[in-house]
């Protein structure tokens, strides 16, 4: 079972009290009318399906019951980090190299 | 298979050597939302000083108060203080909500021996991480629960009725199991 740390909690805690949200920061339209049926097609169902760190919305759902955001590689599983939701999106070099000090 | 779907009544389910477990009478609770800046003045209102780190508890003038999300609580009261705490907490100039949901759950109290051992049954959190006088919301065999943890070995945890029956069942089972094991 994966481990996940829940920034709001401050506790690292077993996946069975969390559930998946998708993929983080997929800022949703201002005026959705004013988009093409494709954009507003891309904004709805098109997602990166990363290989690798992907950047993602979990919520912790039978705990503090908040979304927040994580960013997990999708071939290891490994977690690089969670941060609460409405922070910027961390800059993935500052994040591997964190994960390769702790190996 | 004839099923017990009605709801607990008060009273002992199931008490072993390794533990028992039991129905709480029916108390009062009340869930509060509310950002920081609110709070020293409904814990002024509600007589009891909220705390701020998830898992925390208070307790004062008969009623406990636990912390479980960044602006969120849960507050236990007799039975006959919710209408007074509702009638406090509505004189509090600040946006909060503050809602009776003494129908939504029960309590089992469990304690003994083996207390801690029982609800690793289908607890996936490691117990020993909830120190003794605080309490977590988690899950128990995929139903949400807050578990206040009040000693070493004997715990309260808030269930919603419907899930009741089947926690309660479980926990027989358990309690058996750990009784029968050769020591
Ligand atoms: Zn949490």
């Amino acid at each position: 079972m994966l481990l996940i740390h829940c920034p709001y909690c401050d506790e690292t805690l077993p996946e069975a009290e969390f559930t998946y949200a998708g993929e983080a920061h997929v800022i949703r339209p201002p005026d959705p009318s004013a988009l093409s049926d494709d954009d507003w097609q891309g904004f709805l169902f098109i997602r990166s399906n990363t290989r690798g760190p992907h950047y993602e919305r979990w919520r912790h759902f039978h705990g503090c019951g908040r979304f927040f955001n994580a960013v997990r590689d999708t071939v290891s599983d490994r977690f690089l980090t969670t941060y609460p939701a409405g922070q910027p999106r961390p800059a993935l070099e500052t994040l591997t190299a964190a994960s390769e000090d702790r190996k | 298979m004839s099923m017990e779907i009605s709801s607990l009544t008060p009273g002992v389910l199931v008490d072993t050597p390794a533990a028992r477990v039991a129905v709480q009478p029916a108390a009062g609770r009340l869930s509060l939302r509310a950002r920081k800046a609110a709070l020293p003045a409904l814990g002024a209102a509600l007589g009891v000083s909220l705390p701020t780190r998830i898992g925390q508890r208070a307790a004062g003038g008969g009623i406990e108060a636990i912390c479980l999300g960044p602006d969120e609580w849960t507050i236990l009261t007799p039975a006959d203080a919710v209408a007074g705490l509702l009638a406090a907490g509505a004189g509090v100039d600040h946006p909060h909500s503050l809602v009776d949901i003494s129908a939504r759950e029960l309590t089992l109290r469990i304690q003994g021996p083996r207390a801690a051992d029982l609800l690793t049954l289908a607890c996936p959190r490691d117990i020993d991480t909830i120190p003794v006088g605080e309490g977590r919301r988690t899950v128990f065999d995929g139903a949400t629960v807050v578990l206040w943890r009040d000693g070493e070995n004997s715990f309260r945890m808030d269930i919603w009725n419907s899930f009741a029956p089947h926690l309660a069942r479980l926990m027989g089972i358990g309690a058996r199991e750990l009784a029968a094991e050769p020591a």
